[in-house]
């Protein structure tokens, strides 16, 4: 590997942006993951219960409803309909995925996201082989059988290895064996497969892109005439495939993240010196218009190549 | 069939690998699935279910482990199985009567809390609950069997001289005292477990036990004559019944009669 691959991603935003914002989105998404946790824990913790239940199902200050509709699919699917309450819940998360993108469940939500995270931190530290990479499709076929197996069995499939709500289940109501459950989904990440579980496999995440879309919030490569190729965005990306249509479009061509895989993560927006992300709404699509002439991309300090 | 000369398109036998490939996987990973489902069926015997809950099978098709029933359970009577620990589906409620048995609240809060309707809102009186059903399952150490007034599991029900009567009847050990042994009346019996709990011997005498375990069941042609009044089948005439009367040869009826066979007494 050159010295190039090993300078740590994001350190010219640094330079350019300061920490602070150069890790903008990834602390607001870490302060979003524990602010939902802390809700679920005040109750059992010390007795404040804004929130009961989990993210399966949950009650906010005994009056707002919300099911996992993931969960209620597998439960219409396994022939049970559910009652009016869970409908409800199903319906105005649903909805709110649906506007956000389905996927900022993922990225700003989830609990096995921060244990992703850290198994692709380290994998990157350790400079491992990426291992194992499924098609991107492996996801939405494991959505489909776990579908098909709900029907057949009758039960809600999925849950009975889910790790994403055993875990957040565990941390609310005891954790059993979980460690080991989570510890798994970290060891494959890590040594298995490079963002082998949310990337390649969660059936869960593969259902929150299908919800998300047509969603209206998203990441746009609107000023990617000031892209200077350094890569960064490609490297934190925890699902590379989306950039290129965006940032390497040419002409008119939108300039929005528009594959439902994106989690609206927003890390790309830190990483990037030239501030070439942002985030926006899906009518926002023109480009910024090119400097006329465009300026030659000037070889960086930084970067000596 | 020929295909000699046939171009195969790269593409096409890539296409057919993947989706083989896909599907194989779907197949491995479904299977295993689906036998982890098979397995999650099996409630164990001790783990009862809360007030309402569907029939095991219908309950996990319909229950999504959000854990609403146990926040709302004013004496911390059901819990959630912890994966790897309890033998019960993973993040299903449930508890064990000798631990803590269910209080049978009046406004079962419970099963208001289940958003999914896994606990069904139909059960309105908490007396109609079936958790499961109290079975004596020791005589031969329950103290009431050997004679003794213990009766807890007796005075302790919540639906005393319903659920649980005392029914008398001669001690032989004795021969000169009574043995009241405590009996369980299925159809009134919720399952709570109040009794289990409160049962004074290290191991509990008397224990609830799932409706699989607990009753048997008659067979669908057998009738009890006694109790029902209704004819058999229907468009069948149902005689009167012969009773003793004038007209029979019951002589201590009014109107009864002599038979008409006269045998000689015997002699000595």
């Amino acid at each position: 590997m050159t010295v190039r691959t090993h300078l740590p991603e994001g350190h010219e935003a640094i330079a350019a942006k300061g920490w602070a914002r150069a890790h903008k989105y990834l602390l607001l998404r870490r302060t979003c993951q524990l602010f939902f946790l802390t809700l679920f824990l005040l109750g059992p913790w010390i007795g404040i219960w804004v929130v009961k239940g989990t993210l399966a199902g949950s009650m906010t200050l005994g009056v707002l409803p919300l099911t996992d509709p993931f969960i209620f699919l597998q439960s219409l699917i396994a022939g049970h309909w559910p009652e009016l309450t869970a409908a409800v819940g199903a319906a105005i998360v649903l909805v709110a995925y649906a506007l956000i993108g389905g996927r900022v469940y993922c990225s700003w939500v989830c609990p096995i996201n921060p244990i992703t995270d850290a198994a692709h931190w380290l994998h990157r530290k350790l400079g491992l082989q990426k291992g194992w990479q499924p098609k991107r499709t492996t996801r939405l076929w494991l959505l489909a059988t776990v579908l098909i197996v709900s029907g057949i069995t009758g039960t809600i499939a999925w849950e009975l290895v889910n790790p994403i709500t055993m875990l957040h289940r565990g941390l609310i109501f005891g954790m059993g064996f979980v460690w080991a459950m989570v510890g798994a989904v970290f060891l494959f990440d890590l040594l298995v497969s490079r963002h082998g579980w949310c990337g390649h496999l969660c059936p869960v995440g593969a259902f929150y892109g299908l919800v998300g879309h047509k969603s209206l919030l998203g990441v746009s490569a609107a000023n990617r005439n000031a892209c200077d190729d350094c890569m960064d965005c490609f490297a934190v990306c925890p699902e590379n495939q989306v950039i290129s249509p965006a940032l390497r479009g040419t002409g008119d061509s939108t300039p929005l993240i528009l594959s439902p895989d994106c989690t609206n993560c927003g890390r790309c927006i830190d990483v990037c010196a030239e501030d070439v992300f942002k985030f926006t709404h899906r009518f926002d699509t023109l480009p910024v218009a090119p400097p006329h002439p465009p300026a030659a991309p000037q070889a960086r300090a930084s970067r000596p190549f | 069939m020929s295909r000699v000369g046939t171009p195969l398109s790269p593409q096409r036998r890539r296409f057919l690998q993947d989706s083989a490939r896909a599907a194989g996987g779907c197949v491995a990973v479904g299977s295993l699935l689906a036998w982890l489902a098979r397995d999650a069926r099996a409630l164990p015997a001790e783990a009862l279910r809360p007030p309402g809950a569907l029939p095991e099978q219908d309950f996990l098709s319909a229950c999504i482990r959000c854990g609403l029933c146990v926040r709302d359970c004013p004496y911390d009577t059901l819990k959630l199985a912890e994966l790897g620990v309890d033998a019960v589906a993973t993040g299903t409620p449930y508890f064990i009567a000798r631990d803590v048995p269910c209080e049978m609240c009046e406004d079962i809060p419970c099963v208001a809390a289940c958003p999914t309707g896994a606990l069904d809102p139909a059960l309105d009186n908490i007396d109609d609950a079936k958790m499961g059903v109290a079975v004596l399952v020791d005589q031969e150490n329950c103290l009431n069997f050997l004679g003794l007034r213990c009766d807890v599991c007796y005075r302790v029900c919540p639906v005393i001289d319903q659920a649980i009567t005392l029914e008398a009847s001669h001690n032989s050990r004795s021969g000169h005292h009574a043995i009241f042994a405590p009996t369980v009346h299925a159809d009134h019996c919720t399952g709570c477990g109040v009794c289990e709990r409160a049962c004074v011997l290290p191991e509990a005498a008397i224990k609830v036990l799932p409706l699989r375990l607990a009753r048997g069941s008659s067979a669908d042609h057998y009738r009890t004559g006694w109790e029902e009044d209704a004819p058999v089948l229907e468009g069948i005439i149902d005689l009167p019944d012969r009773l003793p009367g004038p007209g029979t040869d019951n002589l201590v009826t009014p109107g009864g009669y002599q038979p008409a066979f006269n045998l000689p007494e015997v002699t000595q």
